[in-house]
């Protein structure tokens, strides 16, 4: 793989596949990360990219922004993501919309680690994420533990639409690997719930 | 015994598999082989609930899975990939357990395997949460919080068909009735003795058990038979009596069900061979 890439890469001027293709058309240094302006950081830059199944969250508030690192000379940045569901499709349209992100501000590399531990949980759902949640009709995580065994515990959550605690889970799967599909008895609405994992 | 026999099957054969590599193929094979037994479902399930749930449950696996066999092809030497792994290997080099390639049967069936399996991988994940090996560990964590889900599905439906109407029951028991002789072989050795004397522990797992990188097998039978159990017994259903037991798949022998699974999964990857988009 690596020689035909390579061939490639040296063949055209942008680069190749996830290359970055911005900075080095005429052989100049590539922008480091004040070349963003004053007040956007790298981290603020990654946060940036949404969850392309739950768009009104960002990575950043979703909780599987881990980190974003900047070489010493300013030209390569690591971010660190994590899965929320093992099968996550999301991840690499995360994982592309990052690369993007970078490239355009000026990056000359930007590299996308994906780490397992530790594991993803819904506490590391930002306030702003929950509220975000909430004001897209999705039911945020509730407090307790979702499912503690083989037998289900009854939770109260709440209808993002009326606000009624009297609602019925419809089945534990629903739109997306991380949500359940609930009913509200009192408006009639169904909802996402975002289930609690922890 | 001279040269051994030359044929693409035995490329991977049990012996030139080191004890993690094994290891992991045989968690990572049986994620995959059961999630695309349970992709059957999507478009043909009772309801479209169940059709989202059971898509979910196998895009769950599907990631568990490609973690898992990833990693057991970044310990091999030479090093493959997860496509080569999943989609070049023939059913010999396969090391899931039978349980996991038996066709799907109907909707009360596919629940009987979905809670066997969702116990068996609760209680062996629980302890792989906690291997010396910090990939292994890192990946049990994460699937145990999903298995917590699979296994409230599977436990859910039993009850609900076990203790239902007659018909519901009485197919909910056959259910249970054809996955029952393959519990065992999750717990079993496996390692060539003629006669079936109950599960052993396998020799092959012995340094990796002694290194706590994975728990003794054997030892997890009784606590998942129990749990098993108590989830029938509460669903008014019979815990079957079974005379014989499914052996072979931990050393790539297989039924032809797998065969046939495996033909549909790999067909796109064998007719465009290093075909990405």
């Amino acid at each position: 793989m690596s020689t035909t890439t390579r061939d490639l890469e040296d063949l055209s001027p942008f680069g190749y596949g996830d290359r970055s293709p911005a900075n080095d058309i005429d052989g100049t240094d590539p922008k480091s990360a004040v070349a963003l302006g004053p007040d956007v950081t790298p981290w603020e830059l990654a946060a940036d990219v949404n969850d392309p199944e739950i768009p009104a969250l960002s990575i950043a508030d979703l909780g599987i922004l881990r980190a974003v690192e900047v070489s010493d000379d300013g030209g390569t940045v690591t971010v660190t993501i994590t899965p929320t569901y093992s099968g996550c499709p999301a991840m690499k349209a995360i994982e592309h919309d990052l690369r993007r992100v970078f490239t355009e501000a000026g990056y000359r590399e930007v590299v996308v680690d994906v780490v397992l531990a530790p594991a993803w949980t819904t506490d590391w759902i930002t306030p702003r994420g929950l509220a975000a949640l909430e004001e897209s009709g999705i039911a945020p995580p509730t407090g307790t533990r979702a499912v503690a065994g083989p037998v289900s515990v009854g939770l109260s959550v709440r209808c993002p639409h009326c606000g009624d605690f009297d609602t019925e889970v419809l089945s534990q799967f629903g739109s997306t690997s991380c949500k359940a599909l609930y009913r509200c008895n009192t408006c009639r609405e169904p909802f996402d719930w975002f289930k609690t994992l922890r | 015994m001279g040269a051994v026999p030359e044929f693409a099957g035995e490329r991977y054969a049990a012996e030139t598999y080191s004890p993690l590599v094994d290891l992991t193929l045989r968690l990572g094979d049986d994620a995959l082989v059961l999630s695309q037994r349970l992709m059957e479902w999507v478009a043909s399930a009772p309801v479209l609930e169940e059709d989202v749930a059971i898509a979910n449950i196998a895009l769950d696996l599907l990631g568990q899975g490609r973690m898992l066999i990833s990693y057991a092809g970044s310990i091999m030497s030479p090093p493959k990939s997860e496509d080569e792994l999943a989609y070049l290997r023939q059913a010999r080099e396969f090391r899931s357990s039978h349980l996991v390639e038996i066709p799907r049967g109907d909707f009360a069936q596919t629940m009987a395997r979905q809670l066997v399996f969702s116990t068996y991988q609760s209680l062996l994940y629980a302890e792989l949460t906690h291997s010396t090996d910090a990939t292994i560990a890192a990946i049990a964590a994460k699937a145990s919080k999903e298995v917590r889900y699979h296994l409230d599905h599977a436990t859910q439906w039993v009850l609900r068909l076990g203790d239902g109407t007659d018909e519901s029951h009485e197919r909910m028991q056959a259910g249970l009735d054809v996955v029952w002789p393959y519990v065992d072989e999750l717990f079993d050795a496996d390692s060539g003795v003629e006669v079936y004397d109950g599960p052993q522990t396998d020799e092959k797992l012995r340094p990796l058990i002694d290194a706590g990188v994975c728990p003794d097998f054997g030892a997890l039978r009784e606590p998942c038979i129990d749990q098993l159990t108590a989830v029938i017994e509460t669903a008014t259903l019979t815990v079957p009596q079974t005379k014989w037991h499914a052996r072979g798949g931990r050393r790539g022998v297989h039924t032809s069900d797998l065969d046939f699974l495996l033909a549909e999964m790999q067909s796109v990857h064998r007719a465009y061979p290093g075909a990405t988009w």
